[in-house]
């Protein structure tokens, strides 16, 4: 690890105020991701604000029925609580499907969606990677890439979002509170945080620097059944190939493209009457393959098709 | 940088370079080599170690996260003359050939009956709103942060029951 300096936050604005103003400043929160970043020396922070005791570890009712989940709740936590499991069950289905017990009780709400990819080019800092070394070139393209992006990929960058719970999120229609360092506080929706590769792979979300996630609102669930499912090459621990998520009338797909993916087509085509393999056909009109990732198209749509009918008790 | 951490109901003060992980911190400053270095990317959980009573890979941790934190490690849960009943649930099933993940498997097993008992779910888990069963399915879910190169999975798992059985 390159060395850094270390301070504590005492509040979310002292926080954001740090970040903005010192040179090579990063939140550290649970970590699982950043220090093993660091380890490699692919992330290479100055400093570090740890943001993990902040009080924002709190999962609260909101007004309309829905769901407040503090940035810094641990993914445990939100699996395990029982308004999640019994109101929200695909959100707890795909949290367990993530990581390993220990990382989840270490991992945050705020620091799961900010991950960062697996894509094997990412991590081998032998080789170029327009991500990690801007300008350097994309090594996957001609690669290792058979778990690369079927989905809004680039010439620049064919890597996928690892998260398991921001694809359940966002079938959720979930929402991100932010504290900017001028003090200031928004929220969006989810689907507006992450950003395709385009030309800068580098720049992954729409937050501004030094902006800190402070909640996720969830509004009252859906009307409809709920159900994450995963697929990879074992049983448990393992990134995922792909992933569904279904929430009343909303889908969303995982680890397909370098966000998680709203399956807007699919949802669409879905409400005009067409089967799930039909919307699942519309939805993957638009993917592509590069070099040995052709069968991810294939598997995502018998998976997609699968979860849908399952959920929505279709008979296929 | 200053940090004061309760490692098995001690309190240790320690002065630390902030990159010191919790692992190295508890390895090479308390000498308490116990918890094991496997991978050291949180992919083994060899340094599988309680902290506030939660497992968690020191390895993926820096010390000065854990300020005011307690830890237990393999040392903190029994001693050579009075075991825990995890310990000992491990040597009556063999449940170990090399020995290397075992600290991080035992550490990991007793929190694994905690969270269960407490209702967590897990992957396996059919009724997210019911009770958790001991199953064998659920115990190799939940384990699957502990990797054993000797691949004593079956005498783990049958060494888990055991103690869940002693301890229930």
């Amino acid at each position: 690890m390159r060395p850094f300096t270390y301070e504590r936050a005492r509040d979310p604005q002292s926080a954001v105020k740090a970040a903005a103003e010192t040179a090579g400043a990063r939140f550290l929160a649970g970590g699982t991701n950043l220090l093993d970043l660091m380890k490699l020396e692919i992330e290479t922070p100055q400093h570090l604000i740890d943001v993990g005791r902040l009080p924002l570890g709190q999962i609260e009712d909101a007004p309309d029925g829905g769901l407040k989940i503090g940035a810094m709740t641990s993914n445990t936590q939100v699996a395990a609580d029982a308004r999640v499991r019994s109101r929200y069950p695909v959100l707890t289905q795909a949290i367990v499907a993530g990581g390993s017990p220990q990382l989840r009780n270490k991992a945050t709400t705020g620091g799961n969606l900010l991950q960062r990819t697996r894509c094997a080019y990412f991590y081998d800092t032998s080789k170029p990677c327009n991500k990690r070394q801007p300008g350097s070139g994309c090594g996957a393209l001609e690669g290792l890439n058979r778990n690369a992006a079927i989905l809004g990929a680039s010439h620049a960058c064919i890597a996928t979002h690892p998260s398991d719970m921001a694809v359940a999120l966002v079938a959720l229609d979930a929402r991100v509170e932010t504290l900017a360092p001028d003090g200031d506080g928004r929220e969006f929706p989810l689907m507006e945080l992450h950003r395709l590769p385009g030309e800068t792979p580098e720049v992954e979300t729409h937050l501004i620097p030094g902006e800190l996630i402070t909640a996720i609102v969830l509004p009252p669930p859906p009307d409809g059944g709920q159900l994450y499912r995963k697929v990879r090459d074992r049983a448990s621990y393992a990134a995922g190939l792909s992933s569904v998520a279904v929430a009343g009338d909303r889908v969303a797909l995982g680890m397909v493209a370098h966000k998680p993916w709203r399956a807007a087509e699919a949802e669409a085509a879905l409400s005009a009457g067409a089967s799930p393999d039909e919307a699942m056909a519309a939805e993957l009109e638009a993917a592509s393959e590069t070099g040995r990732n052709g069968f991810k198209i294939t598997l995502t749509a018998r998976l997609g098709a699968a979860t849908i009918a399952e959920a929505k008790g279709i008979r296929r | 940088m200053k940090t004061t951490i309760t490692v098995n109901g001690a309190t240790r003060a320690l002065d630390l370079d902030p990159r010191t992980t919790l692992l190295d911190a508890l390895r090479e400053h308390l000498h308490l080599t116990g918890s094991k270095k496997g991978c050291d990317h949180g992919q083994c959980g060899a340094c599988t170690v309680l902290v506030n009573g939660l497992r968690i890979n020191s390895c993926l941790s820096l010390a000065v996260m854990h300020d005011g934190d307690e830890v237990t490690t393999i040392e903190g849960l029994g001693s050579p003359e009075t075991l825990h009943p995890m310990q000992q649930a491990f040597l009556t099933e063999d449940a170990f050939q090399c020995g290397y993940c075992t600290p991080g498997q035992i550490c990991s097993a007793v929190a694994l009956l905690r969270e269960v008992e407490a209702g967590w779910p897990s992957q396996a888990t059919a009724d997210l709103t019911g009770k958790v069963v001991l199953s064998d399915e659920e115990i190799r879910e939940r384990m699957s942060g502990n990797i054993c190169r000797c691949s004593a999975y079956p005498q783990i798992v049958a060494a888990i029951k055991r103690a869940a059985e002693a301890l229930a």
